[in-house]
This record gives C-alpha cells, structure tokens and sequence, in this order.
C-alpha cells in the first residue's frame, strides 16, 4: 500500500533549482534509502515532505490526504516526523526529558500549565523504554548536550520515534560517527524501526549502509530522480554506478 | 534504584519545600523583628519579585528577553489607580481582579505582535510598545494626571477597612505586608507549578532548540503567546500590589528603564534558577533603596556592581550558590 505520492514536487532557491518536478512514491512498511551526491536534494526533499519549507509546485498525499499546505505541526499530528543531518536536540535538558517531551506532544498534553509534569509516571516510564531500546537508558539523566556524536546521533532519532510516526525520515543518521559505530547504530534503529512497523526513508551517503539495510533505494542527481529500485537493481544500474557510486558495487 | 526513580530524586517537590518552608517561616515572622520600616522595603522586594518571576518565564524559560515588562506594570498600577479615580473603588480583590481583565487584554494584544519574532527583534518590538503606553500616560494628563500622576488610598483588604482611621505606616507593615506575601506564596506556587507543567517542559524545549521543538509538534507561536500572556499577568499584578503600597502612581513606572531594572534583578539573581529572580528582585530593591540614600550617582553605582556580577557570576547569586551547595556536596 502507498503512504507517501508526491506529485511534480518543485523547489528553487534563487536560480539553483533544489528539487525539480519530483514524483517520489513510499510504500508503508520499507526502508527505503535515499541517495545521491551532496546537492542532489536529498534533504530539500525531506524538508518539502516534513514542511519545514513549502514546495513552489506540486503536491504531497499522505495516507491519500493532501497535506501539501498543512503546517510541520499538522504532518507530525497525520504521522510524518524526521530526525536531522545536523543533530538537533535540546542540549540543556536531560536525554529523558528530550523523549518525554515527543511522548507529552504526541498525547496532547504540553498545553497543560497547572499539571506537574514529574507525576505523569506513564509517560517517564515510556520515554525510559525507548532509551533503553535504543542503548541509552544509562545515559538518562544526563544532559543531552553531554552525549557523544554517535549518541546523539541515537537520541535524535530515539526523540522522532517517540512520537509513534506513521513515515519517519533519518537524515542521515550515521553522519560524523566512526565506521565502526555505524553498523551498530544502523543495527539498533532499522531493528526497531521494523519491529515497530515504521516505514522509514534514510537518507545516506555510506554505501555499505544502504546496500546493506535498505528494502528500496531511490538516487537523487541535480534534484532530479534518477533511478529507483532494489538494492540489486540499482547495483547494476550503469547510470547510478557512473553518477553517483564511481565503480561497480560489490555485491 | 531505577535510573528515572535516580532522575526524580534529584527533581522532587520535597527537596524545595525543605528550604522553602524556613523562608516562608522567616518571612511571616519578620515583620515583628524588623521595624516598620524595613518590613515595607521587604514587601516592595516581594512585589518586584512577583514581577520578576513573570518576566523570567520568558527570559530563562523561553529564551525571549522582554525590554517592555515595565508596560504591564503600568498596566497594573493604572487600572488600580483609574478604578479609584472613576469607579471609586477601594477593594483590593476588585483591583486585583481588574487588573488580571487588563494585563490579559493587554499581553494578548503586545504578545500577539511580538512573538512573531524573537532574539534582538523581539526585545525592540517590546521597547518600543512599552514606550507607546508610556507615552500615552505621560501625554494623556487629564486622564493620567501625567507626572503629577494619581494618587491611590489605602485600599480595603477582603472587604476589611483595615486602614481606615490607622497610621498608613502601621497598615502597610502590618495587614498590607501580609496581605502582599499571601500574594507572593501564591505567585510563586503558581509559577512553580507551571514551569514544572509539561507546558515548562515545552517551553524550554523552545528555548534550547526551536526547530526541534517545531518537529515533535511544539506549536512555538501558540506556546510563546501563551507564555508571554501569563508573564505579563504576573507582572501586572505585581504593579496592582505595588500601587496602593507606593500610594502613587506616574509614567516613570511606564519607562523602559524600569524594564530595564526587571533584567537587572533576573540577571542578579540568576535566570537560569526558579529561585533567581526572587532572590534577584529582594537584593536590588535593598541596593537600590541604600544607594539612592548614599550617592546621587546611585544609577553609575548600579551599573558597576552590575557589570561586576556579570563578570564574576555569570549564574547570578542563585546559580552560583547552587553551585557552591554543590560542591561542598560532593567534597563532603
């Protein structure tokens, strides 16, 4: 079943167009890799999608609703939420408070100003399972800020899925880490994406990582698609491997 | 011990009661220790409190540094004095109860254009409403009384004339002090409970990141408004309480530069601690009150020891005290 369409998906910045007449198709229960060279609209693509910024043409159905025009806030209410190239967490809040918070929002409830947020023990209680789920439950009460790359890397992404999204983005999660901390990262969040039925699109540059941990991999070139298929498929596609890989994939 | 029952020993309600008690103790028992005297600078220190904590909500709680918190001060003081003026009125709870009418519609109307924008942008919009309100009261003369100003009685307190027939001194240390540290404890609950609210959850989560605020469905305008709403309700209230103590009330309350005191006692006190602007508010109006007496350069004197505290505490005396408990903690 189809999650995501979008339709002739357009944006420029100035004369530089970002993404150019893009029709892009998730299907619910992937994990599909996004890939392409630095400029190819990978993440514009992502941020048209999440609504961090408004496309100049072209729509986006989400579950078969026309979300084009609906604020970031009404897409991550429908079940759309993502994690960032650049980690973004609230560094001067404890690694609890960051997943709790996602937990608050998601249950309606940061409006409330007379409740005491330390007494809602189910919320705490769940925010602590996610971080054990995805290794950081002895980090808990430590700072944010305080995390190493590779653990903020895992927090950003811990904070997103807290929100219980239906199509998660991963802006490139293993950015800026070690190559040996990344399996274990992408173990731990492909692990829990599935065993969650999340439909999740990585975007990634590590082509170990994409081959090795994808369902469907879609290459970007010049904000344009370029080819879309398995992880096979796009092995042997002589276009992808000229463009974007340099040389033949080694299976 | 499980790592969130490790978390909430550290954050639990019980441990600030352990101190707030004694503090709630000393300040009932004061004014019979203290003079008269000494007990009004005590409650205009507990006024400026009130105002202090509303103004940090946004400063330490939502990152938004306000230079026009002295417009809902004014907002207070007037609506006291125009009730008095027009309605003649004397209930304290009816003057509490206009002002909460006209620090809402007022913060409403000034939030609703600020929080569009934050960081500089933010703290001139503030300035430079603020200054409007000052203006019209500075202007409008024959309805504000301009600098002359409008003189406001001892009020009735829960519809007791306590102050009738009294000296005013003994009325103002006496029922009005308690009358105004009522007020404080309330205050200060209140506002605990709301930064400790998934509601202060959110809005330091605006403060430290707002585009990850944004992405877990924080709708940052909203939030902001409503912070900015309820900061300027405090600090209106606090102008209410202020009014009848001061017995007086003209533009200069109105002026940015009493905005500009608000960010010296949250800055003095330490903005990034509940406890910061209380202690903050308490210290400068005892500074301010003994340097106006002891130098007509009181405001170069005011200047200096901010910029001093600034340098040598950057947490403010809160934040550095924390510390300190801290680590007198850890070598113990």
């Amino acid at each position: 079943m189809t999650l995501l369409v979008t339709t002739g998906l357009t944006k420029s910045f100035g004369q530089n167009i970002a993404v150019n007449n893009v029709d892009f198709t998730v299907r619910e229960g992937e994990v599909l890799a996004l890939i392409g060279s630095n400029g190819a609209g990978k993440t514009t693509l992502v941020n048209l999608i999440s609504g961090l910024l408004p496309p100049d043409r072209g729509r986006i159905e989400f579950r078969g609703a026309d979300v084009t025009d609906q604020s970031s806030y009404e897409r991550i209410r429908a079940g759309i939420a993502r994690s960032f190239q650049l980690v973004n967490l609230f560094d001067q809040l404890p690694c609890l408070d960051n997943v709790a918070l996602a937990i608050f929002s998601r249950e309606g409830k940061t409006l409330h100003l007379l409740s005491l947020a330390d007494r809602d023990t189910a919320v705490w209680q769940e925010a602590l399972e996610i971080l054990h789920h995805f290794g950081l439950a002895g980090k808990a009460g430590g700072l944010a800020g305080g995390l190493s790359q590779g653990e903020r890397k895992l927090l950003d992404v811990a904070v997103a899925y807290a929100l219980r999204p239906k199509l998660l983005f991963l802006d490139e999660p293993t950015s800026g880490v070690s190559t040996r901390e990344k399996a274990p990262i992408m173990d731990i969040i492909t692990g829990i994406v599935r065993s969650g039925g999340i439909t999740a699109v990585i975007i990634e540059h590590d082509m170990d990582v994409v081959f090795s941990y994808s369902d469907r991999i879609v290459a970007m070139h010049q904000g344009a698609i370029l080819a879309d298929g398995t992880p096979d498929e796009i092995r042997r596609n002589d276009a992808v491997t000229t463009t974007l890989i340099g040389s033949p994939v080694q299976p | 011990m499980s790592t969130v029952a490790v978390v909430f020993e550290a954050r639990s309600p019980l441990r600030r009661v352990t101190w707030a008690l004694p503090v709630a103790v000393l300040l009932l028992a004061l004014p019979y220790a203290i003079g008269a005297y000494q007990t009004i600078l005590l409650a205009y220190g507990l006024i400026f409190a009130i105002a202090a904590l509303g103004f940090n909500l946004l400063l330490g709680y939502t990152g938004l540094l306000s230079f026009g918190h002295s417009a809902y001060f004014g907002v207070g003081a007037y609506t006291v004095a125009f009730m008095v003026k027009y309605l003649h009125a004397t209930s304290m709870e009816f003057f509490v109860a206009g002002t909460l009418v006209t620090s809402i519609l007022v913060s409403v109307l000034f939030g609703f254009v600020c929080v569009r924008y934050t960081r500089i942008f933010f703290g001139i919009l503030t300035l430079a409403l603020s200054q409007v309100l000052w203006s019209l009261a500075f202007k409008f003369f024959w309805v504000t009384g301009g600098t002359d100003g409008l003189r406001v009685p001892a009020p009735s307190l829960l519809g007791l004339r306590l102050g009738a027939g009294e000296d005013k001194i003994a009325f103002l240390a006496g029922p009005y002090y308690y009358y105004v540290l009522a007020l404080f404890f309330l205050c200060v609950a209140v506002m605990w409970v709301i930064v400790s609210s998934p509601f202060g959850r959110a809005l330091q989560a605006i403060r430290d990141n707002e585009t990850r605020a944004e992405f877990v469905g924080v709708q940052i305008r909203t939030y902001r408004l409503i912070a900015f709403v309820v900061s300027g309700v405090f600090t209106g209230l606090a102008g209410a309480l202020w009014v009848p103590l001061n017995g007086l009330t003209t533009p200069d309350i109105m002026h940015w530069t009493f905005s500009g005191e608000l960010v010296f006692m949250t800055v003095l006190g330490g903005f990034r601690t509940f406890t910061g602007p209380i202690i903050g508010a308490v210290v400068f109006n005892y500074l301010k009150t003994y340097a106006v007496g002891f130098t007509v350069y009181w405001q170069l004197f005011l200047g200096v020891i901010l910029v001093v505290l600034v340098l040598s505490l950057p947490t403010g005396i809160a934040g550095t005290a924390a510390r300190a408990l801290a680590r007198a903690r850890r070598a113990a």
